[in-house]
């Protein structure tokens, strides 16, 4: 309790509140601007934040992850672009409230949906990191072998994309993850008698490139069609009749959102989804939908914000990433010489706290913020994406430089933008690589610990109750789908001639 | 999207999800260029298929050792079999998927701006980055932006001021500059 009081101690200090308030306001900008999504984003800002106090940098990291959420909104709901992709489904009953000249409360509801989501998830994360952490401080190498392997697996199956193609991507990021020197023989790996690459690749500079360089790429070529024109903004503030008919949407978003949130892969993308989903199917009116209903509207910004919020719990208390944004707060993490794990909260009780109540003042900022700037931030939509273009380039290409002085890093970076690029023309998402690429490292070194552990025998990982537990787990979602998948086959297969058999019917 | 809105709602929980992606698949379509073919779905699994059998015949190389002594060649071979396997995979099930994208006549700018890059970081320890800078800003604006020359001018002499101040005095970072 007292160190959760002395959190709020550390986020009050003004310099951590600035570097929130930073943090929130990047977020939203990106959020607003359809290209960079917030996990390119902290990527291309890594190198700049390490100078600063470790605690001020995950502030603020966090505050551009969760400020993001927040402004995707804005897009989806006057111009029908999805800023981010956790706010590709508020477009359909946003936009058409829009419309309707409905705008204002549209981007009210969100913004109070969005705050009451990403409040009660905090609230449930303060409650219940303490004790997952204290469980999962008895775990043994074993246990985070299994731990990290489900995590992989689960970023690969659950995320966007083929899961075939995720499931390859995030090999070759593990892969990848042991260029270098092996920590156990020191014998080199994949380096070519190249003195550069004896050391590994660094994540930070990999990361870069996958997300950041990639993405700039990846625009370069977008050609927009014809400017979209804002909705008029008008009565932001919801009449009592749009929020009694919201907070039912809101009240289940929260809980979809946070459960949703904490299951790796899980994230805010898939809980808008299943949020807005959940409300279509219990709704009594599900024509309404689509055609500018209020709920369609709270309840996926409501998920994706306390999504956004729980997804930090497995990062804090396990140091196991969750999605792709917090392999890049791991990776920060790691730069500040900070080990992300169980005891976190026993060594660290000041970060741990510090970041954790920054998000409470991070979203009070960005429902104090956002409402009040709407007029500015339909304003930056303005900005063509030409001209952001190369200020972007040039950020991360310094960026990287600055991280070691060394030009190596910038072409490293600049060849896995290349690799980026390519797999996302081939439809290869860099997500799953980059997760799979920071977890690679603690996944080899467990796998190998605990064989010597188990005396070389790999039985022992199915027997040790937590680790057995979770790789039984980890076969579930592994097998399942393609169960699925050939029930689906045979469905179709039985369908067929099912269908003929009625039309023969319907002929006689 | 009405059509599927007039329709009763007999389909199931995860059919409306499985919809739904589907609308937000085509949502974001929009602005991309059309799906690829077979042809780019192969060749996607060829090279990853090839990642998996080079970085198996090298770990091998490194030595497997044994479950009880494990060599450093080892959990790069395991991971490395992994990648054939799912790459076979994906040859065998994905050459029907439309995830892929053309490559189109603007592809060609990626050249150009990836070229950009690295002229840029080769230059910036020799001439100190404020040039290179303008030189890139004014590249990226004018010939992959086509903006015009009066923006141009304006952005890239903005932008090398801002970035000169933000790193130099703001953060700190001691980048090379000329001035």
């Amino acid at each position: 309790m007292e160190a959760f009081l002395d959190g709020f101690a550390v986020v009050t200090e003004p310099n951590n509140l600035l570097y929130c308030l930073v943090g929130v306001l990047i977020g939203m900008l990106i959020g607003v601007l359809p290209g960079l999504g917030p996990s390119a984003t902290m990527a291309i800002l890594l190198p700049l934040v390490i100078n600063v106090d470790p605690v001020a940098a995950i502030i603020m990291l966090a505050g551009i992850y969760y400020g993001a959420q927040y402004g995707g909104t804005i897009t989806s709901v006057l111009l029908r672009i999805p800023g981010e992709a956790s706010s590709v489904v508020t477009v359909f009953d946003g936009f058409a409230m829009a419309k309707q000249g409905k705008a204002g409360t549209a981007l009210g509801i969100a913004a109070i949906g969005s705050f009451v989501g990403a409040t009660v998830s905090i609230v449930a994360l303060s409650l219940s990191a303490p004790l997952v952490a204290g469980w999962a401080l008895d775990f043994g190498p074993p246990e985070y072998a299994a731990l990290a392997l489900l995590g992989v697996l689960l970023v690969a199956t659950i995320g966007s994309g083929h899961p075939v193609k995720a499931l390859v991507a995030a090999s070759i990021g593990l892969l990848l993850a042991t260029v270098g020197s092996d920590s156990f023989t020191n014998a080199e790996r994949f380096t070519f008698d190249s003195m550069q690459l004896g050391d590994g690749l660094d994540f930070v500079v990999v990361a870069m490139g996958l997300f950041g360089v990639g993405e700039i790429l990846y625009n370069l070529e977008e050609r927009y069609g014809k400017p979209h024109v804002p909705a008029v903004v008008s009565n932001i503030w919801p009449s009592r009749k749009d929020l009694k008919q919201s907070s039912g949407a809101i009240g289940r978003g929260s809980a979809i959102g946070f459960v949703l949130g904490v299951l790796p892969g899980g994230g805010a993308v898939m809980s808008s989804l299943a949020a807005y989903a959940t409300e279509k199917r219990i709704s009594k009116t599900p024509e309404r939908f689509g055609r500018g209903a209020v709920e369609g509207v709270a309840a996926p910004e409501t998920a994706n914000n306390a999504a956004a919020t729980s997804s930090f719990i497995p990062l804090l208390t396990l140091g196991i990433p969750a999605n792709a944004s917090m392999a890049m707060l791991f990776a920060a993490l790691l730069v500040l010489g900070v080990r992300p794990g169980p005891q976190l909260l026993e060594e660290r009780p000041d970060l741990f706290w510090g970041v954790v109540n920054s998000m409470y003042i991070g979203n009070l900022l960005l429902l104090i913020l956002s409402i009040p700037l709407v007029g500015v931030f339909v304003r930056i939509l303005r900005v063509r994406p030409a001209i952001m273009a190369p200020i972007t380039a040039l950020i991360t290409v310094l960026g990287a430089y600055s991280l070691n002085n060394s030009t190596f890093d910038v072409f490293v970076m600049i060849v896995f933008g290349v690799i980026g690029y390519l797999m996302k023309k081939t439809g290869f998402e860099p997500g799953p690589m980059v997760l799979a690429f920071v977890l690679g490292a603690i996944l080899e070194d467990s796998v190998r610990r605990s064989l010597l552990i188990f005396d070389g025998d790999p039985t022992g990982f199915a027997t040790r109750p937590i680790s057995g537990t979770i790789l039984a787990l980890f076969l579930l979602v592994a097998v399942l789908p393609i169960v699925g998948a050939l029930r689906r086959r045979l469905r179709t297969a039985d369908t067929t001639p099912d269908s003929e058999q009625n039309r023969e019917d319907s002929l006689r | 999207m009405s059509e599927r809105d007039e329709r009763p709602t007999r389909t199931g929980g995860t059919d409306i999800l499985a919809e739904l992606e589907a609308e937000v698949a085509h949502e974001l379509e929009d602005h991309r260029p059309p799906a690829g073919g077979p042809a780019y779905q192969v060749a996607g699994a060829l090279v990853t298929l090839a990642v998996g059998v080079t970085g198996a015949v090298l770990a091998y190389g490194y030595g497997l050792g044994t479950l009880r002594r494990p060599g450093a060649g080892l959990w790069p071979f395991v991971i490395s079999t992994l990648i054939v396997a799912l790459s076979l995979v994906l040859l065998v099930i994905g050459r029907k998927l439309e995830d892929s994208e053309r490559f189109t006549r603007t592809s060609l700018l990626i050249l150009v701006g990836g070229a950009s890059l690295v002229a840029f970081a080769t230059l910036l320890p020799t001439i100190g980055f404020e040039i290179p800078a303008l030189v890139l800003c004014a590249l990226w604006l004018k010939v992959l932006g086509g903006e015009s020359w009066r923006s141009t001018v304006l952005v890239s002499v903005g932008t090398v001021a801002a970035f000169y101040l933000l790193f130099l005095y703001g953060l700190r970072i001691p980048l090379p500059h000329l001035l």
